[in-house]
């Protein structure tokens, strides 16, 4: 007997409701005795509605974490999730999984350590595990000069309320003695601005674990499907013409970051963002032999070590505005090179794979959240080398924007305007890391 | 490893050159009021258009700046042009 797609796919959901959703150790048990077959899927693939309350754009960190601060926060379930890849397909599941606060300015560190707040009660918020260890992060100084320098900017963190320590060059070599201590160094190392509740996290875990929420929350995440157009009618925006057709809704949010100017041509309306290559890189697995996270800004280099062992490495942006998603050599040397030099013992180890992802970069390096410029459609962008560490906090603030159409006090620093008032929030001058 | 035209150098290797902006904008006439806004728009605000564009580069070794024409998705180089005038 032949049934039809129609009743296929009503057993199918009949079929779903006796599935294991909920993660715990029990669940783990229990589906570990029936072969793993019951785990329900993450999230639905449902086709499109006509409409929403309200639509995003991009299934990155920044899309979902909105989407389901938007149902948990605001009550708004009426939601879509509209990304042209698969989740996570962009910078999200591109990144170094570097996360920290160790900002300058107030209004950076309002933002950011909201994130990292979140970020500790992530995995149970949203009952899936994003790995976020706190294992610290240092930015390490190379001269005398550079230590004064650092310890303003430790001053200027415990002010802003931010767990920050200076490191004298003894701390350094304690916490990650695979640096390079060598008297003859070209960066000798001095000592460190160390922040303990910095880390690092799973990228693909915090796009998967907020699909799951949000889905679960009745938020429609559809993938594979492309956003083409804005549709305006009388100036103010209406939806959107994907290559699924058109989806209306009153409230568009776009959170597509190396792609923000597309739309913002599409939308009708201007950003100060260009779009470069950031790359990183991952070599084979070794024993352990960094339990931190560290930045040289000399080098512009940083790594850690994943739970895996493979050292993930990153650096500067290719300095070739670029929608290309693959990084250049000169860049891939820069980096490398700056590696070898914080940590000489690493330059026999071989890489794994590399890549690049496509980030938006502002003036200030400094996010932009708030309305386009046209009606009905809100940004959040700017992210650029940065983002991930943000993603809670992102999410958080700009659905509150949706939700409400006017600013978190947390965002509203961060408003495209400021470019016009010349309050500019620059982190690259403020605290010496370019993001 | 790229290697960009100098229109005074010939061709050289990309970490010789610098990005210096999108070309075609026009500075804001200081001999009349300029708002807010237009200041924003040509400091900051850009197209950072994806496929064929055109950008004004600096040759660093030699300081000639000139306009390139690129592809930003496949990053082919598609010509350059000096942005001097000729003195003759
Ligand atoms: C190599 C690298 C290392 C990094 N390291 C760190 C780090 O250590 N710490 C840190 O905090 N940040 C880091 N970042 C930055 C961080 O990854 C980003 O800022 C962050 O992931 C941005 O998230 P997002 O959701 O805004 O964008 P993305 O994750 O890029 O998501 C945007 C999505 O929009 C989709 N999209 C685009 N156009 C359309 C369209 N027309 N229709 C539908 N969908 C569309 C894309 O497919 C994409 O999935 C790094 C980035 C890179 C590339
Ligand atoms: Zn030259």
């Amino acid at each position: 007997m032949t049934s039809t797609l129609a009743q296929k796919s009503a057993k199918a959901t009949q079929g779903e409701i006796d599935m294991t959703r909920h993660y715990s150790a029990f669940s783990v048990f229990r589906e570990g005795l029936k072969g793993h077959k019951g785990w329900a899927p993450l999230w639905r693939s449902p086709a499109p509605q006509d409409a929403y309350d309200v639509i995003v754009i991009g299934g990155g960190g920044h899309g979902l974490a909105t989407a389901y601060y938007l149902a948990k926060n605001h009550g708004i379930r009426k939601v879509a999730v509209i990304e042209k890849g698969w989740l996570g397909g962009g910078n999200t599941g591109r990144n170094t999984t570097v996360i920290r606060s160790n900002y300058f300015y107030p209004e950076s560190t309002r933002l950011y350590d909201l994130s990292v707040r979140l970020y500790e009660k992530l995995s149970r918020d949203i009952n899936y595990n994003v790995m976020f260890s706190q294992r610290g992060m240092m930015v390490l100084t190379h001269s005398e000069a550079e230590m004064e320098i650092a310890s303003r900017t430790v001053n200027a963190m415990q002010i802003n309320g931010v767990d920050a320590e200076l490191l004298d060059v003894k701390d350094v070599q304690k916490k990650a003695p695979i640096l390079n201590y060598r008297s003859d160094a070209r960066y000798p190392i001095h000592g460190a601005i160390f922040q303990g509740r910095g880390g690092t996290g799973r990228h693909d875990a915090v796009a998967w674990g907020y699909a799951r929420a949000a889905d679960q929350q009745g938020v429609d995440i559809i993938q594979n499907c492309e956003v083409t157009g804005f549709l305006i009618e009388g100036g103010v925006c209406k939806g959107v013409e994907t290559t699924l057709g058109k989806i209306r809704s009153d409230r568009v949010g776009v959170a597509v970051a190396g792609h923000s100017s597309v739309l913002a041509e599409m939308g009708g309306y201007n950003l100060p963002i260009n779009s470069y290559a950031l790359q990183a890189f991952v070599t084979e697995a070794v024993k352990p032999v960094m339990d931190t996270v560290a930045f040289s800004p000399m080098t512009g280099s940083y790594f850690s070590q994943s739970d895996k062992g493979g050292l993930v490495i990153g650096g500067g942006l290719d300095r070739i505005p670029s929608y290309a998603q693959r990084g250049n050599t000169p860049t891939q040397e820069t980096v490398l090179s700056g590696i070898i030099e914080m940590a000489p013992a690493l330059a026999k180890v071989k890489l794994l794979r590399h890549w690049a992802g496509n980030v938006d970069v502002s003036p200030d390096s400094s996010p932009l959240i708030g309305p386009s410029g046209t009606q009905g459609i809100y940004i959040n962008c700017g992210w650029g080398t940065g983002g991930f560490k943000a993603i809670p906090a992102g999410g958080y603030v700009f659905a509150h924007l949706l939700a409400t159409g006017n600013h978190h006090d947390i965002s509203r620093p961060f408003d495209p305007d400021r470019f016009r008032t010349g309050r500019l929030l620059d982190e690259a001058a403020g605290s010496g890391i370019a993001h | 490893m790229q290697r960009f035209s100098c229109p005074f150098c010939g061709l050289r290797d990309e970490r010789e050159f610098h990005f210096a902006g999108e070309a075609g904008k026009t500075r804001p006439d200081t001999t009349q009021d300029v708002s807010d806004k237009e200041w924003a728009n040509y400091l900051f605000f850009c197209k950072n258009t994806k496929g064929p564009t055109r950008e004004i580069w600096v040759h660093t070794t030699c300081q000639e700046y000139f306009i390139m024409e690129r592809d930003s998705v496949t990053m082919e180089v598609l010509g350059t042009t000096a942005m001097r005038k000729d003195t003759a």
